[in-house]
């Protein structure tokens, strides 16, 4: 049994950069990630921006030694893994009872497109290595295996809160004394199955998004990896520096309004907001800093305004989406935004929200459109919402 | 360690007649092909008209047995929504991806994507219950419904009075099953369901179903059953590997192997994956009852929640149906049911249930 759940490190690979370092040095120059599209091949190329990785599936393959036909979703786990790990300084993995619990949303997908227009012509072509992996649990096992993780592996999809999800599962292994560490987060490629899928819905900005602010019309597609590494008193004490911070608190609600929207009040934000910090056992005005889901749809910037004025009272914390910078990661995006908090507990780094110009009519606030570090941060927490009602919010704590 | 959990009501969708309030197993639906199709209920039951017309099977199936659990559990809505699907909702995904391959990404609709996601049935049954507890969705592989078990337990600790509705579901597609085909799992001549488990040939056939349950820490007035233990174990090297952990399970939950009744299996009919099987019932379990269910509900990577269903089932009954027999009956009472599966030799779980 474990009292306490410690960040031990993180790894990140996004459109802002291929690791920590990187993604940090971007936002302190204020360099969003998301451009015209380049490496995806797809209809909707210059059209709608995005927040690619920069390299090829070539150059993924050579970094990480996996053949070049895997899945993009799992070179990118993989990378940002290796990552997290290092960066704990624990060493050898295999001395551990170590979890790897990984969200996606559309597993191989990036793969499994290119198989079909073959297949769809004749059900006896197209090449089966290009849907042998196209499960969303195929991605965790490929970086469990390269890892050599045994003891524990699970992939969870709850759209766009999975990686925050896996890191709840994580804590409460540890808790209950099952694991020593587990590796958290998610990873997701771009796909045209989502470029086209989001575009149906039309909440795609064909312009840069523009989170909480009047104008904004829709959100970026981004892709990435991004995973925490969470540990249990013992290993803590262990590590040959200082770990990050502590996973004080979580909760997972359901909106149960609609199978894509939110609901005007966000009642199911709400509800994971205020549990999470119950959980954590710390009151509204202790959060020094909100990492905002921030998708930069219209409904969802309004909800999860409303749900946090109605919980903050009027005294919102500092704000900021940092997908203005990564774009939206999708089951990435928990892992990401979580290795983000992490270093905002840290380092006291406040991220800005870029391309902020209108006040939101709806709410009194209004996000940080600056970086600084420094900053006294005791409590961040960090929102994720998403299809099927799913909303996550995590709380890190000095 | 964790404790058991108290299972207060069952409700399930398969390619036998579970759904239509008919005693487990009275009839015995075979097939003669290597896809084993779920019987539909009436779904109207449950799912308004307008609605049923644009949900997949996957779903219809997903709500349906959600429905079936909470009624025998005697409640409208859980504490907590947990599930676990390897596939996910293939149809929807299928449907988008043929459009969006065959238009070019031109003029999509957004239905099929909507309901694509993974994570669609549980939230569906959310919203259909307006449950705004916790939701989460496994995805992986063999381990999908393991892994829903495994958080349930968890959030069971902490919240011992919850009642968490939990359940495992994949869907069949007409594409899922022809891309499958070619890597060669399923049985292509001479199949029949009655006599597959004894065909020492290569080869399997294809499943599908939902199996839901409401589980709580505390036992309430409707359990039947308690689920005592779970562990999973993921590419076992060698047969040492897989007879050391199951040595290990054992031990560690204190359970003597006599005291297991029956030992149920996932023998799919696939002699070289069927070893596996052998070799567990014959080093540890002389004395039990073989049982086996994937001949009626076919193999699938969540088969193991139809497997936790029937064991439910006879614990209830205090005996095996002669369908689920492999060889003899050994025991007096079914009281305990050990339920070893794995799916393709990568994913092995071992999950203990008692009467209550």
């Amino acid at each position: 049994m474990s009292q306490q759940v410690w960040i031990a490190g993180g790894g990140v690979i996004c459109g802002i950069g291929k690791n920590v370092e990187e993604c940090l040095t971007s936002f302190e120059n204020m360099q969003p990630g998301i451009e015209d599209m380049h490496y995806l091949q797809s209809a909707h190329k210059g059209v709608f921006p995005v927040a690619e990785v920069k390299s090829s599936n070539a150059e993924l393959a050579a970094a990480t030694g996996l053949k070049p036909s895997t899945s993009r979703t799992a070179m990118l786990s993989l990378l940002a893994v290796q990552e997290a790990w290092q960066s704990t300084g624990l060493g050898d993995i295999k001395q551990f009872r170590v979890g790897f619990i990984s969200a996606n949303t559309v597993g191989g997908m990036d793969k499994t497109e290119d198989f079909y227009i073959d297949f769809l012509a004749n059900p006896q072509s197209g090449q089966l290595r290009h849907v042998v992996n196209h499960e969303c649990g195929a991605a965790t096992e490929i970086v469990a295996d390269a890892m050599g993780i045994k003891h524990h592996v699970s992939t969870i999809s709850t759209a766009c809160s999975s990686g925050a999800n896996a890191l709840m599962l994580g804590s409460r292994l540890i808790k209950a004394g099952m694991l020593d560490a587990v590796i958290a987060g998610g990873t997701d490629s771009l796909t045209r199955f989502t470029v086209n899928g989001f575009n149906t819905l039309m909440i795609l900005d064909q312009a840069l998004c523009r989170p909480f602010d009047d104008t904004r019309t829709g959100l970026n597609l981004g892709e990435g990896a991004g995973y925490v590494v969470l540990v249990n008193d013992e290993l803590a004490t262990k590590l040959p520096g200082k770990p990050w911070c502590k996973l004080s608190g979580f909760a997972n609600a359901n909106d149960a309004y609609h199978q894509t929207a939110s609901s005007p009040d966000g009642t199911g934000n709400y509800l994971a907001m205020k549990t999470a910090l119950e959980r954590s056992g710390i009151e509204p005005k202790d959060v020094a800093y909100i990492n905002l889901h921030g998708t930069g749809t219209a409904n969802n910037d309004v909800s999860e305004g409303i749900a946090i004025e109605r919980l903050f009272a009027g005294a919102t914390p500092p704000a900021s989406s940092t997908k203005s910078f990564t774009g939206h990661t999708l089951g990435a995006s928990g892992g990401i935004e979580a290795v983000f908090s992490s270093l905002a507990v840290r380092d006291g780094i406040i991220y800005p929200n870029a391309r902020f110009q209108h006040q939101m009519k709806e709410l009194s606030f209004s996000p940080v459109t600056t970086f600084s570090k420094g900053n006294d941060l005791p409590h961040v927490v960090s929102n994720s919402f998403g299809f099927g009602g799913n909303c996550s919010s995590l709380v890190f704590s000095r | 360690m964790i404790n058991k959990m108290y299972i207060r009501g069952t409700g399930c969708v398969s390619p036998q007649q579970t759904a239509d309030g008919s005693g487990f197993l009275e009839e015995v639906r075979t097939y003669q092909t290597s896809r084993l199709p779920v019987i539909d209920p009436d779904y109207k039951q449950w799912i308004d008209i307008k609605l049923i017309r644009r949900m997949s099977r996957v779903i219809k199936m997903g709500v349906a047995a959600s429905q079936l659990s909470l009624q025998e559990a005697g409640i409208q809505s859980p504490t907590a929504i947990i599930t676990g699907t390897a596939y996910g909702c293939l149809a929807d995904t299928g449907v988008f991806l043929n459009k969006m391959v065959a238009q070019e990404e031109q003029m999509l609709t957004p239905t099929a994507f909507i309901q694509s996601t993974h994570n669609t049935v549980a939230g569906q049954i959310a919203l259909m219950l307006s449950c705004h507890g916790y939701n989460n969705t496994f995805v992986h592989r063999g381990f999908s419904f393991e892994n829903a078990l495994l958080d349930t337990m968890l959030t069971l600790q902490e919240n011992p009075t919850a009642q968490i509705l939990t359940g495992g579901v994949d869907e069949i597609t007409d594409q899922s099953h022809a891309i499958l085909e070619r890597f060669g799992l399923y049985k292509s001549s001479n199949i029949d369901t009655t006599n597959i488990l004894h065909s020492e040939t290569k080869g399997t056939i294809n499943g599908e179903g939902a199996a839901f349950f409401v589980l709580s820490g505390e036992k309430g007035d409707n359990a039947v059953a308690t689920i005592d233990a779970m562990a999973t174990l993921y590419k076992p090297t060698d047969v040492y590997e897989r007879m050391n952990f199951c040595a290990d399970f054992l031990s560690k939950n204190n359970i003597e192997p006599t005291a297991v009744d029956v030992i149920l299996t996932g023998r799919n009919g696939d002699f070289s994956s069927d070893l596996s099987y052998d070799h567990i019932e014959s080093s540890y379990f002389p004395g039990a009852t073989i049982a086996c269910f994937k001949h009626l509900c076919g193999e699938y990577p969540t088969a193991s929640s139809f497997g936790v269903y029937a064991a439910v089932q006879m614990l209830k009954a205090g005996e095996v149906p002669p369908a689920m027999l492999f060889g003899e009956a050994k025991h007096k009472q079914v009281k305990k049911v050990l339920l070893y599966n794995h799916h393709n030799n990568t994913h092995h779980s071992f999950i203990l249930l008692s009467v209550c």
